[in-house]
């Protein structure tokens, strides 16, 4: 590997790390990043003849914190927010060499406090998604605007209002203290699930970028989850990541079309990645405690992981998870998926009586995989007639073409005139 | 750093003078303002009296214009503020939320401008 190639690489991994520490340091993230690139410049320039440092991190960051610290005094500035520095901007000669002495030290992980600041609540909510991809991924801004169709001046300009309100409403570089810390994980959690579904939900757009996403919201949900070990529920958005991901590939035809988890080939999910949602989850449950959101659907999705095919998946368990999430989130989305996982496990009576009061409802009127769930229980239960009016409802909520297809041909069936059904889409809680 | 923490609330879903409810809301906000004093970050604050005393001055061409009522009509007003001295916002937002009308209404939280020099 030539010198550039190893720098390309050393800054793809370890730029956020460094950055954090820097950006922590200087209580100033934009001067960090100007002072990183600095350094990264004196990098390219000198690791070539001298070769690689023992610790390129280290030396990154000291290098990129004298070049801080010059351009404060250049600027005359000694108001810096930080006192080490601020010493250190008054303190005169440091030697030049002091740099490649030091750098064996381990750099500390600062990435947790980063990653607090770029999903501050103060901040709008594109702006800490664009601001934590931008930091602490490994996504340039152009990637990023491309991954969230946005022009890239658009992503850029979106970058410097977040810093600069960092800086001017006085964000800090810190984890919250206690009262603030529930309000605050879950902003983070939110904003890496966010990035993961921007990858894997929409079909639309660039798959490499897609697929980007989803890894870099894994790899920021490990980062998270390591430093952070008592957050239960970062480990369960980890899991969630982690199961939903191993099934990626899987899930669309040769022509893009989603496929259910009854029609999902299951020798192309990703085994590695279910063993590592797998080992998540178990690691959680040595410490009793309440399972979150995060950590109930990424159950559910274990139970789908774990069935050696769809016949095997364990309902019974589903809905028991279902039950508890619906405590957590009463939403009308768990409810039927609930309901869903209810009549596989216990037959389309059941399934039927627990959507039930779902009925008097008037959202449900625009609902669509409400009708969906209903009319296939029904359809189930032999009640013919009250099927196909469901399956005509759930047929007028619905746009997407291939969907369609799949609801005319049920109708047809019902009404005897079509072949027998294959199970090719289905129930809602399939993803 | 300082921060203006601005309270707004609906006045007419504020505690009724005379009523125990507004006994007990004054005396949370004379326990909070004592704490923040003695934590030795309070720079200022004070209670404004009702909306309906408020009068809007503008100025056009040299001319002032005078009018009855607040800068904007909305169902929250401004109805006091406080100074503050903090390390940071997750500080000031920390005290903002102790304020006794944040369960009532919403305290915008404004960091002061520093000029240099």
């Amino acid at each position: 590997m030539s010198v550039n190639q190893s720098l390309g690489a050393i800054v793809r991994e370890s730029r956020g790390r460094v950055l954090a520490a820097l950006a922590v340091e200087l209580n100033d993230l934009a001067l960090a990043e100007d002072a990183l690139q600095d350094a990264l410049e004196r990098a390219l320039e000198k690791w070539p003849e001298a070769g690689l440092p023992g610790n390129p991190a280290g030396w990154l960051f000291k290098t990129a914190r004298r070049r801080a610290i010059d351009l404060l005094r250049r600027a005359g500035n000694f108001q810096s927010k930080s006192d080490a520095v601020r010493y250190e901007v008054h303190a005169d000669g440091i030697v030049e060499d002091e740099v490649d002495a030091l750098d064996d030290e381990p750099l500390e992980d600062e990435r947790l406090r980063l990653i607090f600041t770029c999903c501050h609540p103060a901040l709008a909510e594109p702006a800490r998604v664009a601001l934590t991809l931008k930091t602490l991924g490994r996504l340039s801004t152009v990637e990023i605007a491309r991954a969230f169709l946005v022009p890239e001046a658009t992503m850029a300009q979106r970058l410097v209002r977040a810093k600069h309100k960092i800086k001017a409403a006085g964000i800090p570089y810190q984890i919250p203290p206690p009262e603030l810390w529930p309000e605050r994980l879950d902003s983070v959690l939110s904003v890496l699930y966010l990035i993961f579904n921007e990858g894997y939900a929409a079909t639309a757009g660039n798959d490499i970028v897609r697929a980007e996403l989803c890894e870099e919201a894994i790899r920021l949900g490990r980062i998270v989850s390591r430093l952070a070990p008592d957050a239960t529920e970062a480990g369960g958005l980890l899991a969630l990541m982690l199961l939903h991901d191993s099934r990626r590939i899987a899930r669309t035809d040769a022509d893009g079309n989603i496929l259910t988890l009854a029609a999902q080939d299951r020798k192309r999910w990703d085994r590695p990645a279910i063993d590592e949602g797998m080992h998540q989850l178990s690691v959680l449950t040595i410490v009793p405690h309440e399972a979150g959101p995060y950590e109930l659907q990424a159950r559910i999705s274990a139970e789908h992981a774990t069935a050696t095919d769809y016949d095997a998946t364990n309902w019974e368990s589903i809905a028991r998870y279902y039950d508890q999430l619906y405590g957590l989130q009463p939403s009308a989305v768990v409810r039927v998926n609930g309901a869903i996982a209810l009549s596989y496990a216990h037959g389309a009576a059941t399934g039927l009586r627990a959507l039930a009061p779902l009925g008097s409802d008037p959202a449900m009127a625009r609902y669509q995989p409400y009708h969906l769930a209903r009319a296939d229980m029904l359809k189930r239960a032999g009640d013919r007639a009250e099927a196909m009016s469901a399956y005509e409802r759930a047929l007028a909520l619905t746009t997407n073409a291939a969907e369609r297809r799949f609801l005319l041909e049920r109708i047809e069936v019902l009404t005897g005139n079509g072949e027998a059904i294959t199970p090719t889409a289905g129930t809602a809680n399939d993803r | 750093m300082q921060y203006l923490l601005l309270i707004y609330s609906d006045e007419a879903a504020e505690p009724k003078p005379g009523t125990p409810e507004m006994e007990q809301h004054m005396q949370a906000y004379f326990t909070f303002t004592e704490e923040v004093r003695e934590s030795g970050k309070m720079l200022g604050g004070e209670a404004l009296e009702p909306v309906a005393t408020a009068t809007s001055v503008q100025v056009r061409d040299g001319k002032v214009t005078t009018t009855d009522g607040p800068f904007a009509e909305t169902r929250e007003q401004l109805g006091g503020f406080y100074m503050v001295d903090c390390d940071n916002l997750d500080e000031a937002i920390a005290l903002a939320a102790r304020i006794p009308s944040a369960r009532l209404g919403t305290v915008e939280v404004r960091p002061v401008m520093m000029f240099d020099n």
